[in-house]
């Protein structure tokens, strides 16, 4: 008998992690974003590193992050099961077992921490290690099943990146690294709660308190113009500041009032109306969030690459 | 002696290794590639030869010579 053989059940395949499920259980898709904010907040800050140690920096940066999606993942394994979102992820589907991924998540959040710190400064690791933190055990193990201002809260472990870039370069949290944090943390309750008003099913069966599920869909249709309404300012002020410049305004302004007239139509609509159309408006808004924040961040980069050029800044 | 046709499960753990190989051996490169950095601090290193030179001199000590 061979180990391959041993393993072989019923005409069934075994359930043999590849290299790609552990890549999975960093959530890759998250790590992407988290990528573009912390290296724009790296080449927005008005210092120099050499390319080798910004190159460390964004990695072990998104490293960090990768290590707290496998906590996440290793912590809500059983809401994972249950939501058809996450059903097939590698724990709930069985290719991975919970241990492998605690350990993973641990093994990464050290060598990301320390190695970031070596890299840069000990401010940018141990930055990293609270956004670790916060993550995986304040979001994740306290808020997400506990209130449903989880998202609001725990949105801010995912706008610490572009301050842990601006931290590498700097050594000290600025004025901009503030501004580019808000941004993000006011940006995510809209962002989420639009998901969450198509993916209401999921949240409701794993028992997960959004805010569909607590307060209702007319309740979360008036937060998300609420929050959008209270984001306005930020990208603005952060346009304003010396990250920013007349490109970064123009599409600051112009980001905000189509992210506007979006709420106003959630807002607006009732459960009929989006049901009768498959919740178009709200998947709209969702998909326009992702860009909103992509072209607000490139709006930045852009600032930084032109200044050399005399065209960048105020 | 013939040897068994390659299982499933073989290939998927020859990906495993070699995906973990592979980000070792990256790993290693930018550990590498960073204490050079760190090193040199972005400047080629000049050891002491024994030599007196200018270089070794405090830059007061330079300014009052020809």
């Amino acid at each position: 008998m061979t180990d391959a053989s041993a393993y072989d059940k019923a005409g069934g395949l075994p359930q043999e992690a590849g290299f790609g499920d552990y890549v999975q259980l960093l959530k890759p898709r998250v790590m992407s974003l988290v990528v573009f904010t912390a290296f724009v907040g790296l080449m927005v800050a008005p210092g120099h590193l050499h390319p080798v140690e910004s190159f460390a920096a964004i990695l072990f940066i998104a490293l960090g992050a990768g290590a707290s999606g496998a906590l996440n993942m290793w912590w809500d394994a059983d809401i994972d099961a249950v939501m058809n979102r996450t059903k097939s992820r590698p724990i709930p589907a069985g290719r991975v077992e919970p241990g492998e991924a605690l350990g993973l998540g641990l093994a990464l959040s050290g060598i990301s921490v320390v190695m970031l710190a070596l890299a840069t400064n000990v401010l940018a690791g141990a930055l990293l290690a609270f956004t670790i933190f916060f993550y995986a055990v304040i979001y994740s193990m306290g808020l997400k099943r506990s209130t449903p201002q989880n998202i609001v809260i725990g949105g801010a472990a995912g706008a610490f990146p572009p301050m842990i870039g601006w931290v590498a370069v700097m050594g000290h949290v600025g004025i901009e690294a503030v501004l580019m944090f808000a941004l993000i943390f006011m940006w995510t309750p809209p962002h989420f709660w639009a998901l969450a008003l198509f993916m209401k099913e999921d949240y409701h069966a794993a028992g997960v308190p959004m805010l569909t599920v607590t307060h209702g869909r007319k309740a979360t249709r008036a937060h998300i113009l609420g929050y959008t309404l209270a984001l306005l300012p930020v990208p603005v002020a952060a346009s304003l500041s010396s990250i920013g410049g007349p490109l970064s305004l123009a599409v600051a302004l112009g980001l905000n009032l189509w992210f506007v007239i979006g709420a106003f139509r959630i807002w607006r609509r009732d459960e009929d109306q989006a049901l009768a159309d498959g919740y178009r408006t709200e998947k709209r808004f969702f998909a326009f969030s992702i860009l909103y924040l992509f072209l607000q961040f490139g709006a930045f980069l852009a600032e930084a690459l032109l200044r050399p050029y005399g065209l960048g800044g105020w | 002696m013939a040897f068994p046709p390659s299982h499933e499960i073989h290939k998927r753990r020859f990906g495993r290794n070699l995906g973990v190989g592979l980000v070792l051996a990256a790993f290693v490169a930018l550990v590498f590639a960073l204490t050079v950095v760190k090193v040199t601090r972005g400047d080629p290193m000049k050891g002491y030869d024994h030599k007196p030179s200018n270089d070794h001199l405090p830059a007061a000590q330079m300014e009052g010579q020809p």
